[in-house]
């Protein structure tokens, strides 16, 4: 159900790279994996389940007032970028992605 | 018996009499770091400096008869995937390496302002992925019981440090069993509240509809007091409560109460030392007065499969953010592209990456509904099917987990079967319920009672655990291992 090809495509779409025998091995785990989730189907297919109930009781948790807060001084988030100036993050450039 | 292993309200009270500094305390509780963490792995970072300061000033407020809070001078320690300002914040990742959050989390805010000492930050399972506590950059974490097996996870760091007297007070987050799973395993109080009661602002998020904050002590009291510092509605989490009540209007009293007893969730059988724990358990909970009741929550087995395909999916998107540009580790690439694949391969550990792997297949075009959707219809029913048990019963106790610690390695190279070790705690994560693991005393390894309330109970569910813990005494700390002399 989900072979090597399955697992280099999603890697692509998480942006994660794979050797060759990871992606084998990963496989192998996914499918054991989504195989026991294969239970869920048993789960609706049951019949003498009542239909699902309103949620649980829970206050609707509030929304706040949309107004500016106070936000982190632009220097203390920028200290921690792995690349930055003093205004931005840097980046290699984008436009060279393109084919 | 030395006070990093006595319980906090004790403590509170030494210290309140004068009995006790703060800083005799830190101190007794850094004797204990360094006479056990290389063997034990439980913290990732000691701030000796920082806890110093706090303790001396806590004993100043004292000695000048200044205002206190509740947990003043009460060293505690934060699992390493909740921000303390100017700490490295790792969430024991690679990804993360060099990271310093510029503000703390609410909850760690939270507990300065209650006069709380910040000793340093608890190893976890990579992201909080994990029930072992074997998945961690920086090592695997070993059960102060017995070093040889694991302590659980993924607040692995935070519940051995409590056991082994690092601190008496630490925080985990809990997505679904992390704080209880290990608290049954080392032998100490863990508690989740319920969903959205404490604020997860400053918490690295891994599945946000799942994810919460909670306290780890010694006792029931412990956990209860970090939890009234800790509870409150925060305007920076969109999905923190409004507050409520402290109390119910009228204290509940455990005499009378029906108490509701799941005896396992799935087809995986209780070990016989389990089995055996928990009838003490419950005969003590009859011997305080309540009536039990056999329940079952129908769909509970399916619970599992319904939680890893949402938590996965919740966690691909969440660590989409972990991509070299705004913080921690950055890769190599000539462009962005290479540069954003580069970093996520080398920054995420193997069980974090199966899990995004899993949670974007699981959000794919043409499996979505199949997959996410499912689980979601599912999370559904077992709400319903706690709505339905708590008509006739006013809490649920079941075991923590089918067994006591494995030994290490044991389940590394079977992902299903270390997942299936949460199949008894996950259930109330998916419905948002709070739940504690209070240690039952054994003859061997530490196994915890597992107390579930209906939304918003979270005091009946401390109040349940408290009876058992006073019926049956405190479970000992790890015997004859350094800590307890």
């Amino acid at each position: 159900m989900v072979g090597p090809e399955d697992v280099r495509r999603i890697a692509r779409l998480a942006k994660l790279a794979l050797e060759p025998s990871e992606a084998a091995e990963l496989s192998k785990q996914l499918a054991g994996i989504l195989a026991y989730v294969e239970l869920l189907k048993e789960a609706e297919q049951e019949e003498d389940v009542p239909a699902p109930l309103a949620p649980l009781p829970s206050a609707a948790p509030p929304l706040r007032p949309d107004e500016p807060g106070e936000v982190l001084p632009r220097r203390d988030v920028l200290s921690q970028a792995p690349g930055a100036d003093d205004e931005t993050f840097r980046v290699p450039s984008v436009l060279e992605e393109s084919p | 018996m030395r006070p990093a292993l006595r319980p906090v309200p004790e403590l509170a009270r030494d210290l309140d009499a004068g009995e006790l500094s703060a800083v005799e305390l830190l101190d007794d509780c850094l004797a204990n770091v360094a006479q056990r963490n290389d063997e034990l792995n439980a913290m990732i970072h000691v701030d000796d400096s920082g806890a110093r300061e706090a303790a001396e000033a806590s004993d100043r407020r004292r000695a000048r008869k200044e205002p206190l809070g509740p947990l003043d001078g009460i060293p505690v320690i934060i699992k390493d995937n909740i921000a303390v300002r100017a700490l490295p914040l790792t969430c024991a990742s690679c990804i993360l390496g060099g990271y310093i959050p510029p503000r703390d989390a609410t909850a760690t805010a939270r507990l300065r302002a209650a006069g709380a000492v910040i000793l340093g930050k608890a190893n976890l399972d990579e992201f909080a992925m994990g029930s072992s506590n074997e998945h961690s950059a920086f090592g695997p974490v070993r059960n102060p019981h017995d070093p040889e097996r694991v302590p659980g996870g993924s607040s692995g760091g935070s519940c051995v440090a409590v056991a082994a007297g690092f601190a008496p007070l630490a925080l985990g987050s809990d997505t679904g069993g992390s704080i209880r799973l290990p608290a049954s395993w080392c032998g100490v109080v863990g508690f989740k509240p319920t969903y959205g009661r404490v604020s997860r602002s400053g918490l690295v998020a891994f599945g946000s509809s799942l994810d919460q904050i909670g306290p780890v002590a010694r006792t029931v009291e412990g956990v209860a007091l970090a939890f009234a510092a800790l509870r409150g509605h925060d305007p920076a989490d969109a999905t923190s409560l409004p507050d409520g009540p402290d109390e119910p209007p009228e204290r509940e009293k455990v005499r009378g109460m029906r108490i509701g007893v799941m005896r396992g969730a799935g087809d995986t059988a209780l070990a016989d030392d389990v089995a055996a724990a928990t009838d003490t358990a419950l005969r003590a909970l009859e011997e305080v007065g309540a009536v039990l009741v056999d329940v079952e929550l129908p769909h509970a087995r399916y619970a599992v499969a319904a939680y890893y395909v949402i938590a996965s999916a919740e966690a691909s998107s969440n660590l989409a953010r972990f991509d070299g540009v705004r913080y921690g580790y950055r890769g190599r690439g000539a462009t962005l592209e290479e540069l954003y694949v580069s970093t996520r391969t080398r920054g995420f550990g193997p069980e974090v990456r199966r899990r995004i792997l899993l949670g974007t297949f699981a959000l794919c075009a043409g499996y979505a509904d199949e997959y996410y959707g499912r689980a979601t219809r599912l999370r559904e029913r077992i709400r319903g099917d706690y709505t339905r048990a708590f008509e006739t019963v006013d809490a649920i106790v079941s075991p923590v987990a089918a067994t006591s610690a494995f030994r290490l390695g044991e389940r590394m190279d079977d992902p299903l079967s270390m997942y299936l070790t949460d199949a008894l705690t996950i259930p109330a994560s998916l419905a948002g319920l709070p739940a504690v693991s209070v240690p039952i005393p054994t003859s061997r390894l530490p196994i915890g009672l597992h107390v579930q309330g209906p939304f918003d109970c979270d005091a009946r569910v401390l109040r349940v655990a408290a009876a058992v813990e006073r019926e049956l005494g405190l479970a000992a700390p790890p015997g004859g291992n350094g800590a307890a002399t």
